[in-house]
């Protein structure tokens, strides 16, 4: 089997500070990739460069694309990178307001990919968001509200519903339920499984909680001043850390 | 007639005129394409629409005849200071009969009048940018026209349907031009979007706070956005002109009296006055 995505030495300065640093690793169909570490350690700056929102200055990030196969996504052009970032690819950011558009009603919001790749029936686009609000248990009644009248854990909801109607192969996670509620976590995280399992998604999540990438990750990264100290089996990284930095974290020395 | 010698010809100085009509033949070259210019202090406010007056400015030539319209009328204070502006600086005779005019600046209306290969309309307008109303940041709506990302525009009619049940955008109504670039046609009816497409005129649009020209070369295809199931309607209001009688032109409403009564008339008040000459009798009509 070919990986869906293959990271290759991707490195990101920001002037002459280390943001990520020569970090590889490949991610297989259907599997769910973890990073983990304290908060400035390089989480989100590779994450942006692996999803193209940022250039990394050195390595690959190569997809295996649906129709010319791999590919890397850091050289190929751009319109073909954002025509990746909004049928292939989904992103979930950490906040809501980043991943929403917050003065559009919510079948709006689900809507616009769909209108992005063409769909031009209002009845099917309104009627497959309707689908989708009900897939992340918003109810079908709340299609015309905007995203402000609902809660932190609505809005995550429906961030997640608005990035997989067009059915990606592969989602970004940046902290998904950070700045949430402990309860209210627990429902978007069994949600998050439901969806990754039921749909067969790959998936790259960002989260400084280990109890989060204990539940959805089958495989972990714990990073360190941009590099990549630890890589393995989450359960092995977790019950058995190798690396001093990990079996800190592990410890919870360094939880926050 | 000739004009106050006191300013150059059309009142912009020859340079300024070269570089606005660089930007309007890149306008031309590129039909709907947005060209930056750099927009002059004009001797009026803003809202008077000085982008059209440069492109006015810019294209007249001493033989022109002169039209100005302001929402279908030529007798608005905004439409008189404007012919009395080139008047002035430019000594062109001016007309308010469509079929006279060599160019034509308007604000808010395109004449009913089909227009010819000889005329040029250019067009007032305040804000050329279609997507801002969904995504504010400049350098984003750039990508997205250069790369041809439209799905935006589509939410906008959208959200419009989930709101009204209808598509309820009635000015400004989007349109894709040679099926490339999404234009914002200036706030005119969008019963005035099919004359926008195939129209045998020069079309120049000018924003001036904005900064930016755009154009349709005669005979360009421009197509009004909608979903299938919900299809771009040129509406208007339902009633024959009170005046003139006419059924195919867009009507102004207008409050008669204190008891509520209305009377619809042909907002081009051009076109109006021709069928009235012409015999033709609304109920209205006294
Ligand atoms: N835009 C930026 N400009 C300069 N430095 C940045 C920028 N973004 C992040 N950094 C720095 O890069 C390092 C990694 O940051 P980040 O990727 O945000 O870490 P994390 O997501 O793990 O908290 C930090 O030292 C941070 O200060
Ligand atoms: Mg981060
Ligand atoms: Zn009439």
């Amino acid at each position: 089997m070919i990986p869906l995505l293959s990271v290759q030495g991707i490195s990101k300065y920001y002037g002459a500070h280390i943001g990520c640093k020569d970090v590889s690793f490949d991610l297989y169909p259907g599997e769910v990739m973890g990073i983990v570490g304290e908060s400035g350690s390089g989480k989100s700056t590779l994450l942006n460069c692996l999803a193209g929102h940022l250039p990394p200055d050195e390595g690959q990030v190569v997809f295996d694309t649906r129709t010319d196969g791999p590919r890397d996504t850091v050289t190929m052009s751009e319109p073909e990178r954002r025509m990746l970032g909004r049928t292939d690819w989904a992103f979930v950011h950490q906040h809501a307001r980043d991943g929403l558009r917050m003065g559009v009603s919510a079948g709006g919001n689900v809507g616009e990919r769909l209108m992005a790749v063409g769909e031009r029936n209002y009845g099917d686009i309104r009627g497959k968001a309707t689908d989708w609000l009900e897939r992340v248990e918003i109810d079908a009644s709340r299609v015309d509200d905007r995203p402000i009248t609902f809660s932190g854990g609505m809005q995550q909801r429906l961030q997640i519903a608005r990035n997989l109607v067009t059915g990606p192969r592969l989602v970004f996670m940046d902290e998904p339920t950070g700045g949430l509620d402990v309860s209210v976590q627990a429902r978007l995280l069994d949600l998050i499984r439901g969806l990754v399992r039921d749909m067969g998604l790959s998936a790259i999540m960002v989260t400084h909680d280990l109890a989060v990438v204990r539940l959805l990750a089958d495989r972990l990264m714990v990073m360190k001043s941009g590099r990549v100290v630890e890589a393995g089996l989450t359960d092995q990284v977790l019950d058995d850390p190798q690396h001093a930095y990990s079996q800190l974290l592990v410890s919870s020395v360094l939880q926050v | 007639m000739t004009h106050d010698t006191e300013y150059n010809f059309a009142y912009l100085d020859e340079q300024t005129k070269r570089m606005i009509r660089r930007a309007i033949l890149k306008g031309l070259a590129v039909p709907g394409y947005q060209v930056p210019f750099a927009s002059r202090e004009m001797p009026m406010p803003y809202g008077w629409g000085t982008g059209g007056v440069q492109v006015s400015a810019a294209v007249l030539m001493p033989q022109d005849t002169f039209k100005v319209i302001d929402q279908g009328a030529d007798d608005t204070t905004n439409a008189v200071s404007i012919r009395s502006f080139f008047q002035r600086t430019a000594g062109v005779r001016t007309t308010t009969a469509t079929s006279d005019a060599s160019v034509i600046q308007t604000r808010h209306r395109i004449p009913e009048e089909r227009l010819t290969e000889d005329q040029i309309l250019v067009y007032q307008v305040p804000i050329p940018e279609p997507l801002r109303f969904l995504e504010p940041r400049e350098s984003e709506t750039r990508k997205m026209h250069s790369l041809e990302e439209y799905g935006l525009m589509h939410v906008k009619l959208y959200e419009d349907i989930s709101r009204h049940g209808h598509i309820a955008t009635s000015y400004a109504y989007p349109v894709k031009v040679e099926e490339r670039y999404v234009m914002d046609p200036s706030p005119i009816p969008k019963f005035d979007n099919p004359k926008l497409g195939n129209m045998p005129a020069i079309q120049l649009f000018g924003a001036g706070r904005e900064q930016r020209i755009y154009a349709l070369p005669p005979y360009t295809s421009v197509i009004s956005l909608d979903f299938e199931d919900h299809p771009f309607e040129a509406s208007k209001a339902d009633h024959p002109c009170g005046l003139c009688g006419a059924i195919d032109s867009y009507l102004d409403e207008v409050i008669t009296d204190d008891q509520g009564g209305r009377l619809f008339v042909c907002s081009d008040t051009d076109y109006c006055e021709n069928r009235r000459n012409a015999g033709h009798k609304g109920k209205d009509a006294a």
